[in-house]
């Protein structure tokens, strides 16, 4: 049983074609790592996923559901049933590369927000949910009632994270969730995002970071000009690469 | 000195909240103030929300509204609402229409509550389009609605944005309410104009008007600083 399915997923803008048939499959615990140059497809290949952006081709399954699309008259294909959509976004949360929080709201209400507003849950149960994460990603309950902009880069990333984790889903997206960040604020948002994959989360990761894609995923996935080049354990494709580019984009990114 | 103190004792009153039948002076103005911010904000949201819409055939009448009451004079709208509109023979021949546009009143509030929500609609549309992309991103991500985004992240960010525009707006209104003289309205001004007719104390009469207005606007700014303390403290530098 996979959580996430993804099948042949094609991407056009005009008619450069960023996608060319991308798969993936995502079982319950998996850690996917999607790796390549800037201009591979990985983050458009992330936001199809979730219909940010729209595919022209593909289908995807969250569990065994599959999103209902139809084509719009540009040729891209978008959820036929908002509704729908809506639901199954909610089982696949994304943490963004810059953070995206809401501005206006406190630490505590960016946490609450959605499961309050969407989920539809309590809000004195949403807020011990919200704590319970908060806590969870290392923030002291004294950040709470700060707002985004009063924090460091990551402080705002693991507040993120806490509010992915608040929807309770299926499945975490994370589109390059340390590259807006200063170095030195990497390292604490990365031993976050260990410690959710040793608990057993799935996670589907876009990212620049080796050292996490090698010691923390259990599949990485290298995407070259559109295509799958090359996927499998992280510890065979990153130590001993098959394709050539991989090989060349593995010297370029020492680590 | 003493031309001031006999214009307080006989005219005070009439400044301040009564002519002696009817609300006149500051109340008269702060009334007419209160009931057109309100109508023009409560009409003003969707009407911003109508003008970003990426449909021509929503967005273009709020655009020629506000273009229209942005375009031309308030004085030249009060004009034409109070005697243009009440000159025309099907106006009058209406029961409902003659009774509305009869009173003096109700054509000033009629034209101040369209001016300032033309302008207002203009302030906040601007602050919805500016409101960061990737808020909207992370909404839709996480499974809203349109409404409920525009609800929960757009409008009430893009409210809280638009607060020290919209109180200079309220402040140019309140400025504006001294022409409702021409519709026969006692407003503050009026009462100045009538002590200035009755007395030739001209300085003394309009600059206790002048007095009164600026602590009005004092107020306001306070208000609204106290206001955009507790609403735009997410737009403050960090506080350490």
């Amino acid at each position: 049983m996979y959580q996430l399915t993804v099948e042949e997923l094609h991407k056009q803008y005009g008619t450069h074609e960023v996608l060319k048939g991308v798969s993936l499959k995502a079982r319950a615990g998996d850690v996917i790592s999607i790796i390549g140059s800037s201009g591979s497809g990985k983050s458009t290949f992330l936001r199809c996923i979730n219909f940010l952006e729209q595919p022209s081709k593909g289908r995807i399954f969250v569990g065994n559901e599959e999103v209902r699309t139809v084509a719009d008259h540009h040729g891209a294909l978008r959820a036929a049933d908002a509704r729908q959509l809506q639901r199954l976004r909610t089982r696949l949360a994304m943490v963004f590369q810059h953070f995206n929080l809401w501005g206006h709201m406190t630490v505590l209400e960016n946490v609450i927000e959605a499961p309050v507003n969407v989920l539809g849950l309590d809000r004195v149960e949403a807020l011990v949910r919200a704590r319970k994460y908060l806590a969870k990603v290392g923030l002291a309950a004294t950040v709470e009632d700060k707002y985004p902009s009063h924090l460091s880069g990551g402080q705002q990333q693991r507040v993120a994270i806490a509010r992915a984790l608040a929807m309770e889903p299926d499945v975490m997206l994370f589109d390059e969730p340390t590259s807006a960040l200063d170095p030195e604020l990497v390292g604490e948002v990365l031993r976050v995002m260990q410690a959710l994959a040793e608990e057993g989360r799935t996670m589907v990761v876009v990212t620049h970071e080796m050292g996490f894609a090698r010691e923390v995923s259990n599949h990485v996935i290298f995407l070259h000009q559109g295509r799958i080049e090359e996927q499998g354990d992280p510890k065979q494709v990153l130590v001993a690469p098959r394709s050539e580019r991989l090989a060349q984009f593995l010297s370029g990114s020492l680590k | 000195m003493n031309e001031i103190i006999a214009i307080v004792q006989e005219y005070g009153q009439a400044y301040l909240w009564s002519d002696g039948y009817r609300l006149s002076g500051l109340a008269m103005t702060l009334w007419l103030l209160l009931l057109s911010i309100v109508i023009g904000f409560v009409m003003s949201v969707p009407l911003a929300v109508a003008r970003v819409s990426s449909n021509r055939l929503i967005s273009g009448p709020v655009w020629l509204y506000t273009y229209v009451f942005r375009g031309t004079p308030l004085y030249i709208q009060l004009l034409i609402i109070y005697s243009g509109i009440y000159s025309l023979e099907a106006v009058r021949a209406q029961p409902l229409l003659d009774a509305f546009f009869r009173e003096g009143f109700n054509c000033t509030l009629l034209a101040f509550a369209l001016n300032t929500c033309a302008y207002t609609t203009e302030v906040f549309a601007g602050m919805i389009r500016e409101t960061p992309h990737g808020e909207i991103e992370a909404a839709r991500a996480y499974g809203m609605s349109r409404f409920t985004l525009y609800r929960r992240i757009i409008l009430p960010s893009a409210l809280r944005r638009a607060l020290p525009s919209y109180s200079n707006e309220v402040i140019l209104m309140l400025h504006s309410t001294s022409i409702a003289f021409t519709a026969t309205v006692p407003d503050l001004l009026k009462v100045a104009r009538d002590v200035n007719s009755a007395t030739y104390a001209s300085f003394e009469a309009f600059g206790l008007a002048a007095v009164l207005y600026a602590s009005v606007v004092f107020a306001l700014v306070w208000l609204f600083r106290r206001c955009e303390r507790r609403w735009l403290a997410f737009l403050q530098p960090r506080a350490h």
